[in-house]
């Protein structure tokens, strides 16, 4: 259990996947302008990457990975298919998408409006394939798999919000023009980074 | 013998020229007005986290560049027949397909450097450069331009990586490609190298002060994004 905790703490602060890693950069600088579309982007990342990673975890274990394939057949034992593990991985994630964005529409028509438009955006997210990769590197269980992954997607949401807070804050403020936008928002992510750097001595 | 020579170029002649107009502007655009990383603001995420050194940093850019040529190449071919619900997925196997094969040979070749890259390699995937071509142009263009296209943005990308990766190396460990570059005497009349280069925000500040200079030089390009 404490073993559990720790992946969870070190995954969302430690190791968080905008400041530590900068997965993800593109949609965390596209979408922050608001708070409440962050909010958004967040809570659509905590839920794609919950549903994504412990499944990729399947696949790899039961499919991919040496020796997996002996519960079809003893003679399937041997094989190694890891080298396949990029395209599955993808396919499952925009397959898995796709899917949860259609569920949302029929079943959950008020959440669908509030993500509608950032469930396909998820797809070429960094932070979910990056999640699945990472899982593989470091060989992690089923139950770690699953709190590394919650915890990836509450580090999105809280660097997403954060960096959305302070950029609404930014538009009474005076900054050159040519650093205005991209610029400014870029140099606060370092400083934010460089405040994150803080965790870096915990032992977990 | 020169009319058979002479014949097959007669034949291309109403078509496109191999290098026109557009098609240079296709190719040298994304260098400097239309740059991936500082204009269109994509593929962000591996441009930060490889440029600690200038070698790991100039083969990510070198495998950019490769995998968004030829998905835009392959693409831009089979656009025709792709059903428009289903694209991103078509576009993504071919993606992943080219990646992977880039993975293999640099895991058969370059060992070393392919563990320092880990998933970054993996992640050329979901790099925005190449879907956001894809998208926006190998989609709707002709297979070579969007070809050039896809080696233009590449080198957009690596132009940045290699800059951000210079000064890293030079300033956070006093090295350019392995080679001791900042002398001796200097270490001994008191000089450290900077810490903060080696640290993930040091690739922010810099792109972040490469953006303002690139947009106080160029001033049409503000308030692009």
């Amino acid at each position: 259990m404490e073993h559990l905790a720790g992946i969870l703490v070190k995954s969302i602060f430690v190791e968080n996947a905008i400041f530590a890693f900068f997965l993800g950069m593109c949609s965390f600088l596209a979408v922050s302008k608001s708070i409440k579309t962050a909010f958004g982007l967040g809570i659509a990342v905590i839920f794609v990457m919950l549903l994504t990673t412990p499944a990729n975890y399947l696949i790899l274990t039961y499919l991919l990975k040496e020796d997996a394939l002996a519960w079809i057949h003893p003679s399937l034992a041997g094989v190694n298919l890891t080298f396949l593990a990029f395209i599955l991985f993808i396919s499952v994630i925009a397959g898995m998408v796709q899917l949860v964005e259609m569920i949302i529409e029929k079943f959950l028509p008020a959440l669908y409006n509030s993500l509608g438009i950032f469930l396909p955006l998820i797809t070429v997210n960094c932070s979910i394939l990056g999640a699945a990769l990472f899982m593989q590197e470091r060989e992690y269980n089923f139950a770690e798999t699953t709190v590394f992954s919650l915890g990836m997607g509450i580090g999105f949401f809280l660097a997403i919000v954060a960096l959305a807070a302070v950029r609404e804050k930014l538009r009474y403020s005076h900054i050159p023009d040519p650093l205005k936008g991209l610029g400014i928002a870029m140099i606060i992510t370092g400083l934010m980074a460089l405040a994150f750097l803080s965790f870096a001595g915990i032992q977990l | 013998m020169s009319a058979e020579v002479n014949a097959p170029v007669k034949q291309a002649a109403p078509k496109e020229a191999l290098f026109s107009k557009k098609n240079r502007k296709a190719l040298f655009d994304p260098l400097d007005d239309n740059n991936p990383i500082s204009v269109q603001v994509l593929g962000i995420c591996s441009a930060l986290a490889v440029t600690v050194q200038v070698k790991p940093a100039i083969i990510m850019a070198l495998g950019v560049m490769l995998v968004t040529a030829f998905s835009n190449l392959i693409v831009a071919s089979i656009r025709d027949r792709i059903p428009g619900r289903i694209r991103i997925i078509v576009q993504l196997v071919v993606v992943a397909t080219l990646v992977t094969l880039v993975d293999q040979v640099l895991k058969a070749y370059m060992y070393d450097v392919s563990k320092k890259l880990s998933v970054f390699v993996g992640l050329i995937i979901t790099n925005c450069i190449v879907m956001g071509r894809l998208e926006a142009y190998a989609m709707s263009q002709k297979p070579w331009p969007s070809f050039l296209d896809g080696i233009g943005n590449g080198l957009g990308y690596g132009a940045i990586l290699v800059f951000v990766s210079m000064i890293r190396e030079i300033f956070g460990s006093g090295t350019l490609l392995g080679f001791k570059v900042v002398p001796q005497f200097l270490y001994d009349m008191g000089y450290v190298n900077n810490g903060l280069m080696m640290l993930p925000p040091a690739a922010l500040f810099i792109i972040g002060c490469f953006i303002w200079w690139q947009r106080s030089r160029n001033p049409k390009l503000i308030n692009v994004s």
